[in-house]
C-alpha cells in the first residue's frame, strides 16, 4: 500500500544510507529534479510580477491562519448550506473513522481516490483495508506507488524514483498488461485501461483538496491527468478530506495561487484540470458530498509565532526540486508523507516536537537557502529549520555534543581563551597530520575524514602574524583625510586589546 | 576609510593567509585596516546547530567588539551571512529587545569582502595578477543571504593574467553546511562528490570562493582524490600582484 503517514521509522540518516546507497534511485532522483528545476525556472520567469505574486501569496495565507477559526465556520455553513455535510476530526485515526464509516455505510468494497497526500498523512488506505475496503489510487505515479507497494518519494511526483523499465516491469506483472515497450504513452494506455473500469464501477470517491473558498464552500482540487475530476463527477458520493490551513476566504484569493501553484510545481501555466464543486445538486454529480476537516497537530504549529508560517505551504514541491538534499537522499529518506525541505519542518512540528525520529529531519539541511528563494508563498524554511534545532536542542539532556559546544562558546567568548585553544590544538593535532594534510579524526568527526582530509591549523595565527607584523606605512586615506595619529601607531597600540 | 577587519575564527585559526591578503589588499587600496583582537566568533556554529543560547554569549561578544567600527569587513560570506540575517533572529528569539536594537544598528555596518569592494567602494580592478585557469564557485551564503551577485566576478575579470572559467551548476551547494558535513556525512559526501565532479570538468588549476569553509569542502575532497586542483580563497587573488605573487 502507499500510504505511509508522518510517523519516521528511522533517523535520516539511516534512512537517507539507503537511497545514497542505491546508484540507480539516485541517477532517476537526480535525472528528475533537474528537469523540474530547468523548467519551473523558464515557467516562474515569464511573469514578470512574480516577486509580488509571492509576497502575496503569503500575506493571504498569513490573514487567513490569523483568521482561520473564523473562516472554518464560514467554511462549514457555506458547505452546509450547499447540501453538503461537515466532519471535524482532532487527528488520523478520527478522519479515518469517518471516511470509513461513511464508506461503510454505503456497502462498499472498493472507493477511488484522487491523489492527495493528506489521505497519506492519516494512513487512510490502511484503515480502510481494516474494514475490508480497498482504496485504489486513480493518478498514475500513485497508481505505480500502489502497485510496487512502495511509499511515495515526492509529493507531486510520487514515483519519481522509479523508471519507466520499472515501471513496464510492474505492469505487465500487477495489471497482467500486455507491455512491449516502455513507451510512455503505452504505459499510460495500459494504466488507463485499468482506470476506466474502476471509474465507471465504484460509487465512493475519496479526495483531498488544494483549497477550500470559505465564502460559497467551494472544495477545489487541480491536477494534469483528469483522473481527479472522473472521482468528483462520477461517483454518488464525494469524500473530500482537508487540512483545517487549506481554507482561503474568497474566490478572488483562489485567483492568486491558481498563478502560483502550477509553475511552482508541474511548471504549467495552468493546470490542465481545475475542479471546483460545491456541496451537492440533484442529477448532476456525487448526490452526496462529506468534508472532513483535519487538525491532526496543525492547531499547535499554528500557535508557534515562528513555525506558524509552515502553514503557508501549498504542497507545489518547488522546495524539493532545488534541495541539494532532497536531490540526494530521496524522498523516503524523510520517513513522512511530507519529504524535503517542507517535510523537515512540518513533520516534526505536526508531532509536537515529540518524535525522536522525527526530530533528526531538522538537520537534514545545509542551509543552502534554494528552498526559500523557491516556495511561491515565501515560507523561510531555513529560518525554521534553525529556530526548531533549537527547540529540540532545548530539549534535549546535556550530552557530549551539548557539553563540547558550550566550551567552545565559553573559549570564544574570551579571545586569550581561543587564542590557547588554537594554541593547544596545535600541538594535539601533530600525530594526525600526514603530509599536511589531516586524513582520519577520530569520534564523531571521523565523518568527515571519511571521505575529506582536512588542512591543519595554521603554524601562525592570524592574530599571531598581526602582532608581528610592522606598521604599515603611511599613506592617505580616501580622499584628502589625514590618519589620526592614534592610527599612524598601528595595530600594535591602539587596536590590539587582546593579551599579547 | 578606516575599515575593521573581522577575519572570523576559522581564518584566524586555519587559513590565516587568507585575512593577510584582505589586509594588504585593503591597504594598498588605500584603507587603514585596524583588527581588533578582542574578536573572536560570530557563533554560527553554535546557532545553527541549535545551541541559541550560547550562540547568544558570541553575538553579544561581536557586538561589544565592533560597537564603533566605521565599517565591517570580513573575507567570509558565511559569516556575514550570520551577522546580518540571524544576528536579528538570535536577538528576537531570546526576547532581548535591547541587544536587537543594537544589532539593528550594527548590520548596516557589516560587509562580505567582494561585496565591499564593488558595492560600497566601486572597485572593480584591484590591480591584482594571477596568471592562472580558475573556476569560481559561488558559496550559499553569498549568493542567496547576502545577494553579492556578481561583485566576484567583476573583480576576477580584471584580474591580470587570469583565465576564468565557468563552473557547471554553479548554484548547487557544496555539501558543507556547517555541522552538516559531519552529522549527515553521506548526503554532504554525495553533493560533494557531484562538486568536485564539476570543478574537474573546468580543468582549472584552482577553485576559488569567498568563503574557507567551502573551499575546506571542495579542497577536502579534491585532496583525497589526489587531483591537483587546488582551492585558493578570493582575497588571496586579489591580493596578489606582479610584483608579489601572494597565493
Amino acid at each position: 500500500m502507499s500510504a505511509g503517514g508522518i510517523i519516521p521509522r528511522k533517523t535520516f540518516q539511516d534512512a537517507a544510507h539507503e537511497t545514497l546507497s542505491n546508484a540507480q534511485m539516485r541517477r532517476n532522483l537526480q535525472h528528475a529534479t533537474t528537469t523540474i528545476r530547468d523548467k519551473r525556472l523558464r515557467a516562474v520567469s515569464e511573469l514578470p510580477d512574480w516577486e509580488e505574486l509571492r509576497t502575496q501569496g503569503a500575506a493571504v495565507k498569513d490573514h487567513a491562519l490569523a483568521h482561520l477559526g473564523d473562516y472554518l465556520l464560514d467554511l462549514e455553513a457555506a458547505v452546509q448550506r450547499a447540501g453538503g455535510q461537515v466532519h471535524w476530526a482532532r487527528d488520523a485515526a478520527e478522519a479515518r473513522e469517518i471516511i470509513g464509516s461513511i464508506a461503510e455505510g454505503h456497502g462498499v468494497r472498493e472507493v477511488i481516490k484522487v491523489k492527495s497526500i493528506t489521505t497519506d498523512e492519516i494512513e487512510l488506505n490502511g484503515g480502510l483495508s481494516e474494514r475490508g475496503i480497498h482504496a485504489i489510487e486513480t493518478d498514475l505515479a500513485e497508481l505505480i506507488v500502489q502497485l510496487a507497494e512502495d511509499r511515495p518519494s515526492h509529493i507531486l511526483v510520487p514515483a519519481i524514483h522509479r523508471n519507466r523499465a520499472e515501471i513496464r516491469d510492474l505492469f505487465r506483472r500487477k495489471l497482467g498488461a500486455d507491455l512491449l515497450t516502455d513507451e510512455p504513452k503505452q504505459l499510460a494506455d495500459a494504466a488507463r485501461l485499468y482506470l476506466r473500469e474502476k471509474f465507471l464501477s465504484t460509487k465512493v470517491a475519496v479526495s483531498g483538496a488544494n483549497f477550500a473558498i470559505a465564502e460559497s464552500g467551494t472544495v477545489c482540487v487541480v491536477e494534469s491527468e483528469g483522473n481527479g475530476r472522473m472521482c468528483v463527477t462520477m461517483p454518488e458520493v464525494l469524500i473530500s478530506v482537508m487540512g483545517i490551513e487549506k481554507v482561503l476566504p474568497t474566490w478572488q484569493d483562489v485567483a492568486v495561487f491558481l498563478q502560483l501553484l502550477p509553475r511552482s510545481s508541474t511548471a504549467e501555466r495552468m493546470n490542465p484540470y481545475n475542479s471546483f464543486w460545491s456541496g451537492v445538486r440533484e442529477g448532476d454529480g456525487p448526490q452526496e458530498f462529506h468534508l472532513v476537516l483535519l487538525d491532526n497537530g496543525r492547531t499547535d504549529v499554528l500557535a508557534d509565532e515562528v513555525g506558524r508560517q509552515t502553514l503557508r505551504c501549498i504542497r507545489c514541491s518547488a522546495c524539493l526540486n532545488v534541495c541539494p538534499v532532497y536531490e540526494r537522499a530521496g524522498g523516503h529518506a524523510y520517513g513522512s508523507v511530507y519529504p524535503g525541505p517542507i517535510g523537515a519542518i512540518l513533520t516534526p512540528q505536526l508531532l509536537h516536537l515529540e518524535d525522536k525520529n522525527a526530530n533528526t529531519l531538522p538537520w537534514a539541511s545545509s542551509l543552502c537557502g534554494a528552498c526559500y528563494d523557491a516556495c511561491p508563498v515565501k515560507i523561510n524554511i531555513p529560518e525554521v529549520l534553525l529556530y526548531l534545532r533549537g527547540k529540540i536542542t532545548e530539549e534535549k539532556p546535556l550530552n557530549a555534543e551539548a557539553i563540547a559546544f558550550r566550551t567552545a562558546a565559553w573559549v570564544m567568548s574570551e579571545p586569550h581563551r581561543f587564542e590557547g585553544a588554537i594554541k593547544l590544538a596545535r600541538t594535539g593535532q601533530g600525530p594526525l597530520v600526514k603530509q599536511g594534510a589531516i586524513h582520519t579524526l577520530p569520534g564523531m568527526l571521523g565523518g568527515w575524514t571519511d571521505t575529506r582530509d582536512l588542512p591543519p591549523l595554521a603554524a601562525q595565527s592570524f592574530r599571531e602574524w598581526w602582532r608581528k607584523r610592522p606598521a604599515p606605512p603611511t599613506r592617505e586615506t580616501d580622499g584628502d583625510a589625514q590618519l589620526s595619529e592614534g592610527e599612524l601607531l598601528g595595530p600594535q597600540r591602539t587596536d590590539d586589546r587582546g593579551p599579547v | 576609510m578606516q575599515i575593521d577587519l573581522f577575519i572570523t575564527c576559522l581564518n584566524d585559526a586555519m587559513f590565516p593567509r587568507t585575512g593577510e591578503a584582505t589586509v594588504k589588499l585593503l591597504e594598498r587600496l588605500g584603507h587603514t585596516v585596524r583588527f581588533n583582537a578582542a574578536q573572536t566568533c560570530c557563533g554560527q556554529m553554535h546557532f545553527n546547530s541549535g545551541y541559541q543560547e550560547d550562540a547568544l554569549k558570541l553575538v553579544r561578544h561581536f557586538v561589544e567588539t565592533f560597537r564603533d567600527a566605521e565599517a565591517i569587513v570580513a573575507p567570509s560570506g558565511s559569516c556575514v551571512g550570520m551577522v546580518r540575517d540571524l544576528y536579528p533572529r538570535a536577538a528576537e528569539w531570546a526576547g532581548d529587545e535591547a541587544l536587537l536594537e543594537e544589532v539593528n544598528a550594527l548590520t548596516p555596518r557589516v560587509f562580505e569582502l567582494s561585496e565591499f569592494l564593488v558595492k560600497e567602494l566601486g572597485v572593480e580592478d584591484v590591480g591584482a595578477y594571477y596568471p592562472h585557469r580558475v573556476t569560481y564557485h559561488q558559496t550559499c551564503h553569498a549568493m542567496r543571504i547576502l545577494r553579492v551577485g556578481d561583485a566576484p566576478l567583476r573583480l576576477l575579470k580584471n584580474v591580470r593574467g587570469l583565465r576564468l572559467v565557468e563552473l557547471p551548476d554553479v548554484d548547487q551547494c557544496c555539501g558543507f553546511g556547517g555541522t552538516f558535513s559531519v552529522k549527515n556525512a553521506e548526503t554532504s559526501t554525495a553533493m560533494l562528490a557531484d562538486k568536485v565532479q564539476s570543478v574537474l570538468s573546468t580543468r582549472a588549476e584552482a577553485c576559488t570562493a569567498g568563503d574557507n569553509s567551502c573551499l575546506m569542502h571542495i579542497g577536502g575532497g579534491l585532496s583525497r582524490l589526489q587531483a591537483g586542483t587546488r582551492t585558493v580563497h578570493l582575497a588571496e587573488i586579489l591580493a596578489s600582484t606582479e610584483q608579489e605573487v601572494f597565493a
